[in-house]
């Protein structure tokens, strides 16, 4: 079985290579041998995982070593994978949302004729994707980590034609390196604490290491960076809604549903050193509140249907780091929101995808309104996925908000009460912006605004090809969370990997679901008072100044722009003042006077022997004399 | 009969009344030099007897032929064992052969073999009257510009001496780091001084420039040499032997008295300090160290350039062979009196060298005191006074004289009306022209400027290596001072060949034929190959790296 871990990768990799150097002759076929490539590797994680289910819990992690990478004394890499029930998750989810997606953009990019490079750009993430959840050390984890970004670059920036994706591509990979030096710095921490990087023996005994408190905290705080880039939490999150700019089905696996919950799978996977560093955890918690608001509250006022849902991905995921940084109590709960919020994030964006494709690529939802009846299966796929992330009862993100929610209040203390506030909060601010999501978009009158050309909008239902998908992921969305919340099966599933503690919420467990279906009704009734009502202009109203600053993404770019980018320029500016009138005078300095020296020394040299001659008798007298001199001394 | 009889010992009586015993010469191990100077002597009839238009053929063959054997019964005693374990002192104690005395003259040969493609070279003189001619004067002894020189041009006459006088060059040059003796050091200093002095004058343009290199060079040559006998003469006084391994022993003080002829100065510390410090006189001009260099210049650029290139390469290589002897064999026991000064002599090299390289505006004069400073580089491994000093040597000079003889070969390619164009001006946007041959000279110049991935640093890495290691960090930081400044002229020169626009009246490149193209790339095989995977040969220094004692 060890052997199919490498196949899981190859496939896509081999999709990925024949795709981007096959050229122009694979271009009728290119998109069907990407997506056969994707389902092969789903088909082959199937089966690993029927595999890994029929064997006893202390057995179920695979090893393979391929082959050792970098050998160098005690430097050892290897290209080596593990798979535990914690990487089977990842691999089930980036797999199979993965091949539905694959499947979804054969239809939605059929008019575009790069279309065979974009399935080789969908093929390398998930190569690299699944490099990164497969690592079993975190070089190898470093290599799929860069590996996705650049692939997330790419597909950013695939409608390179239009300046706004070009830029938004930039600014996602600039601001993907803040986190990725973050990751850098920890694996050196690493190394230099433990003398390794492989997985086991960092992780399977910190405690016992001897590595200081200073040291641990330092390594979490870097891995946090590290997953505040990748996963656009607070304070890197500035790059999330412009990466929209990309194909819908990018937005839908990349960001959404599998990359930018990397940060969580870091954060989860490297546990065992956040358990030990207890203030690094409490920053890992401020982290995922802060976001979960921040999203929250920038969702509601973007008009955006792919901003809103990029608002709302920040701050489930928000949720999910918060989940994590409570420890052993949270950690399951986070991956179980994770992989519920895979399903109906990834369900949302393709029915967005879907209406834009409809609607000739209006994104404004002002200007939707009353598609219900046009586009009848998007509206029920998008229904159920808004019933599942707004934890409507019964639906998958019920299971898994609420139980992240008892594990904050959980947390105990005024921490816990302050957490599970922010956590209900975050539920009712959730619920009022996919309700507004969902009113503007497929209730109301019809404010169809002709496009550019001046054609009028004729909203119909999108392919099969697209159609399919959103029916799996909206069974995902409705049935995933009660399976996992099942006999506390998925608890029990990757108790072995991240340990699970229960917490003890100081409320009992009904009242607390009773608040969170009370905060969610709150959130439902203040949507439709705004907006199921009244009608809706179709330009934006001016708002209050907390909109106007929401719509610009409560000014991150603003805050970057004055402090970073403008402080940038004062420093590269005083360097560069330092670099011309200090160093090149130092320099210049230094080529003058060895310049003035040589000339100087050159006269010497005046071309007659004699006077050669006479130098070199001083040269030997004064051998002579230093050889006596030392004798003397 | 009588004073004869008086003499103390009775040695001179034995002399007189009995026949003398044929002395035993290990043929063997003295068979590469052997092979060489006999090939000179035969060489020498060649001329005296061979037609004129046959010579050229017959000294190129017979030059190749020589020195491609001797490098060949070199290889063989080597892998014969006669580097480490039958390692000896032969001829009646007069030379060694041992791992450095092998492998230096390794190198010479193969040196002077690629230096017989350099001096053979007939393409790239224009065609004087039907006949191809090579760098050196149709008829040296005709006067410069005469009536005589333009008959000897018209008649499309060559020197094919210069045959003769390279092996000779050669055959002295194997013997110099293998003297076992002092008066064997110093005839083996002639025998290759005296060829080269020839051959500098012999260059066929700028006839008057090459004749003044060639006297100034001979003039300070003699001068060095009276330095050197003279030393060898106090070192006499003081341990009366000119043996190494007597002196040494002297010199450790484990043996008292070998001569009662000379009990009066025996054991004069100060006749020991000054001869030893004329006898490093000597070497030391020979390899071109500061405060002894100021013939290297002018002789470097007055000589032919593929005698430049041979000297360069070959005097520095066994100078350095003979330098490592003697400190290493006879005077370890004084190792705390001349280090300090070798010290000094070290760092003025290399400072000296680099810095005054700055201003050069001419190509050989800059690769001259480039080799300045390479000389101090060198001596900063050979004052380390441990083993990896000895083998980190033999690594240098192997990497060294292979670049050397590479670059100036490229020297001779690029030509204008009046010759080689040497004039650094000529240099200008080179690599816009002919880019091989710019970026072939710009890897020789990495190699000299000790960049990665080059021959020069792994050699220039060893020595500082082997100096730190020996105590001596001071000389590594200055060393590496050094070669910043040194790299800044190395630099300047690919700059100004790729990065500046072609003079209109700038040189043209010559189409040499394979000797000279052999010649450069074996140099650029060898600086890659030494800078790229090193270790073989770092090894084989190392196994060389011990001497017979």
């Amino acid at each position: 079985m060890e052997s199919l871990i490498g196949l899981l990768v190859a496939a896509p990799l081999l999709g990925a290579a024949v795709l981007l150097c096959g050229g122009q002759r694979l271009n009728r076929t290119g998109h069907l041998l990407g997506t056969a490539l994707a389902a092969v590797s789903f088909v082959v994680a199937a089966v690993l995982f029927f595999d890994m289910v029929g064997r006893d819990t202390d057995d179920r992690a695979l090893h393979q070593h391929l082959w050792s990478w970098v050998p160098v004394n005690e430097f050892q890499a290897d290209i080596a994978f593990q798979l535990d029930q914690l990487s089977m998750t990842f691999v089930l989810l980036i797999t199979g949302v993965g091949t539905l997606i694959h499947l979804y953009s054969i239809g939605y990019m059929e008019h575009d004729e790069r279309r065979r490079r974009f399935f080789g750009y969908l093929n390398l993430f998930l190569a690299s994707m699944l490099v990164l959840v497969l690592a079993d050390n975190f070089l190898l984890l470093y290599v799929g980590w860069e590996g996705v970004g650049l692939a997330s670059y790419l597909l950013i920036g695939f409608w390179q034609h239009k300046k706004s994706a070009a830029t938004a591509a930039k600014k996602a990979f600039v601001v993907n390196r803040v986190g990725d030096a973050g990751l850098a710095i920890a694996i050196f921490l690493m190394f230099t604490t433990f003398g390794t990087f492989a997985f086991g023996p960092v992780l399977d005994d910190v405690e016992a290491s001897g590595a200081s408190q200073a040291t641990l905290t330092g390594i979490g705080l870097m891995l946090l960076l590290a997953a505040c880039g990748k996963s656009a939490q607070v304070p890197l999150q500035s790059w999330l809604g412009d990466a929209m700019e990309g194909p819908t089905p990018v937005s839908a696996l990349i960001h959404a549903a599998t990359m930018v919950t990397a940060g969580v799978y870091l954060i989860t996977r490297s546990g065992a050193i956040f358990n030990a560093a207890p203030d690094a955890q409490t920053v890992v918690v401020v982290v995922g509140a802060v976001t979960l608001l921040f999203g929250a509250i920038v969702g509601c006022a973007k008009d955006d249907i792919k901003k809103a849902l990029a608002g709302s991905t920040m701050s489930q995921i928000g949720y999910m780091i918060l989940a994590a940084g409570l420890g052993p109590i949270g950690y399951a709960f986070a991956i179980m929101h994770l992989v519920t919020h895979g399903f109906f994030k990834a369900g949302l964006f393709l029915g967005a995808g879907s209406v834009m494709h409809g609607m000739n690529e209006e994104v404004d939802m002002r200007k939707y309104g009353g598609l219900r009846k046009y586009m009848p299966v998007t509206f029920i796929t998008f229904g159920l996925g808004y019933l599942a992330i707004i934890g409507f009862p019964g639906l998958s993100g019920f299971f898994s908000k609420d139980a992240i929610i008892e594990a904050a209040f959980a947390k105990g203390g005024t921490q816990g009460w302050i957490l599970g506030v922010v956590t209900l909060l975050g539920a009712a601010i959730t619920a009022y912006y996919m309700t507004r999501v969902m009113l503007l978009t497929f209730f109301g009158e019809k404010r169809w605004q002709p496009d550019a050309e001046g054609n009028m909008p004729h909203p119909h239902e999108s392919p099969k090809t697209m159609v399919i998908p959103m029916v799996v992921l909206a069974f995902g969305s409705v049935f995933a969370g009660g399976l996992f919340k099942w006999g506390d099966a998925f608890v029990n599933w990757l108790e072995p990997v991240t340990q699970f503690e229960h917490g003890h919420p100081p409320l009992s467990v009904p009242v607390i679901t009773g608040l969170t279906v009370v905060v969610l009704l709150i959130g439902v009734g203040a949507a439709w008072f705004q907006y199921g009502r009244a009608a809706i202009p179709v330009v934006a109203p001016r708002g209050s100044l907390l909109t106007r600053a929401a719509r610009r993404d409560l000014l991150q770019d603003d805050f970057n722009h004055v402090v970073l980018v403008r402080g940038g320029e004062h420093l590269t500016r005083s360097l560069v003042y330092v670099d011309n009138k200090i160093v090149d005078g130092a320099v210049n300095g230094t080529a003058a006077f060895y310049g003035g020296l040589s000339g100087r020394l050159r006269r010497a040299q005046n071309g007659f022997a004699r006077s050669y001659a006479v130098s070199m008798f001083g040269g030997a007298a004064l051998l002579v004399a230093a050889t006596l001199l030392m004798r003397a001394v | 009969m009588s004073a004869l009889n008086a003499s103390p010992d009775g040695a001179v009586h034995n002399l007189w009344t009995h026949a003398a015993e044929a002395p035993s010469i290990e043929y063997l191990q003295l068979s590469p030099a052997l092979i060489v100077l006999g090939a000179a002597v035969v060489a020498i009839l060649v001329e005296a007897f061979a037609p004129r238009s046959a010579r050229y053929y017959l000294q190129v063959g017979l030059s190749g032929l020589a020195l491609a054997c001797g490098f060949a019964t070199t290889v063989g005693l080597a892998v014969g064992g006669y580097a480490t374990d039958k390692a000896a002192v032969v001829g009646i104690g007069s030379l060694s052969v041992d791992g450095p005395a092998l492998f230096l003259q390794g190198v010479i040969l193969v040196v002077a073999l690629v230096s017989v493609g350099t001096f053979a070279e007939r393409r790239l003189e224009p065609v004087a009257h039907g006949a191809r001619v090579d760098s050196f004067a149709a008829q040296p002894a005709s006067v410069p510009g005469g009536e005589g020189e333009q008959a000897a041009i018209k008649a499309g006459w060559t020197t094919t001496e210069i045959f003769p006088l390279l092996l000779f060059a050669v055959g002295g040059m194997m013997l110099f780091p293998a003297a076992n003796d002092l008066l064997t050091l110093f005839i083996a200093l002639e025998v290759f001084s005296l060829p080269l002095y020839l051959l500098c004058a012999l260059a066929r343009r700028r006839r008057l420039l090459s004749q003044e290199s060639a006297v100034k060079y001979f003039l300070l040559g003699a001068f060095s040499s009276a330095f050197l006998i003279f030393g060898i003469a106090l070192v006499y006084g003081y341990a009366g032997s000119v043996q190494y391994p007597v002196i040494a022993d002297v010199v450790d003080g484990t043996v008292q008295s070998p001569s009662p002829a000379l009990a009066a100065s025996m054991s004069n510390d100060v006749l020991l300090l000054v001869g030893m410090a004329m006898i490093l006189m000597g070497l030391l001009f020979k390899v071109g160290a500061v405060p002894f260099h100021m013939w290297t210049p002018d002789v470097y650029q007055g000589a032919p350039t593929p005698v430049t290139g041979f000297m360069a390469a070959a005097t520095k290589v066994a100078a350095f062979g003979a330098l490592l002897r003697l400190l290493y064999v006879v005077l370890p026991g004084l190792s705390w009196d001349w280090r300090p000064v070798m010290w000094g002599v070290a760092i003025l090299s290399m400072v000296v060298g680099a810095v005054v390289a700055i201003t050069q505006t001419d190509v050989k004069r800059l690769l001259a005191y480039s080799s300045i400073a390479h000389a101090g580089f060198i001596l900063a491994g050979v004052v380390a006074m441990n083993d990896r000093g000895i083998s980190s040597v033999l690594f240098y000079l192997l990497a060294y004289s292979f670049v050397t003889v590479g670059a100036f070969a490229v020297v001779t390619l690029v030509r204008d009306a009046g010759g080689e164009a040497t004039h650094l001006s000529k240099w200008a946007g080179l690599g816009r022209r002919s880019p091989l041959v710019a970026a072939v000279f710009a890897i020789f110049l990495l190699a000299f400027a000790g960049i990665p991935l080059t021959s020069g640093f792994v050699g220039k890495f060893a020595v500082f290596a082997a100096a730190a290691e020996g105590g001596a960090a001071p000389l590594v930081v200055v060393g590496v001072l050094s070669s910043a400044i040194a790299a800044f002229f190395y630099v300047k020169i690919i700059v100004l060949m790729f990065f500046s626009e072609p003079a209109p009246d700038g040189p043209t490149v010559a189409i040499p034929s394979v000797l000279t193209t052999g010649a450069i790339a074996i140099g650029v095989v060898v600086t890659l190959v030494l800078g790229i995977m090193p270790q073989y040969f770092l090894d084989l220094a190392s196994t060389a790296g011990v001497f017979v004692r």
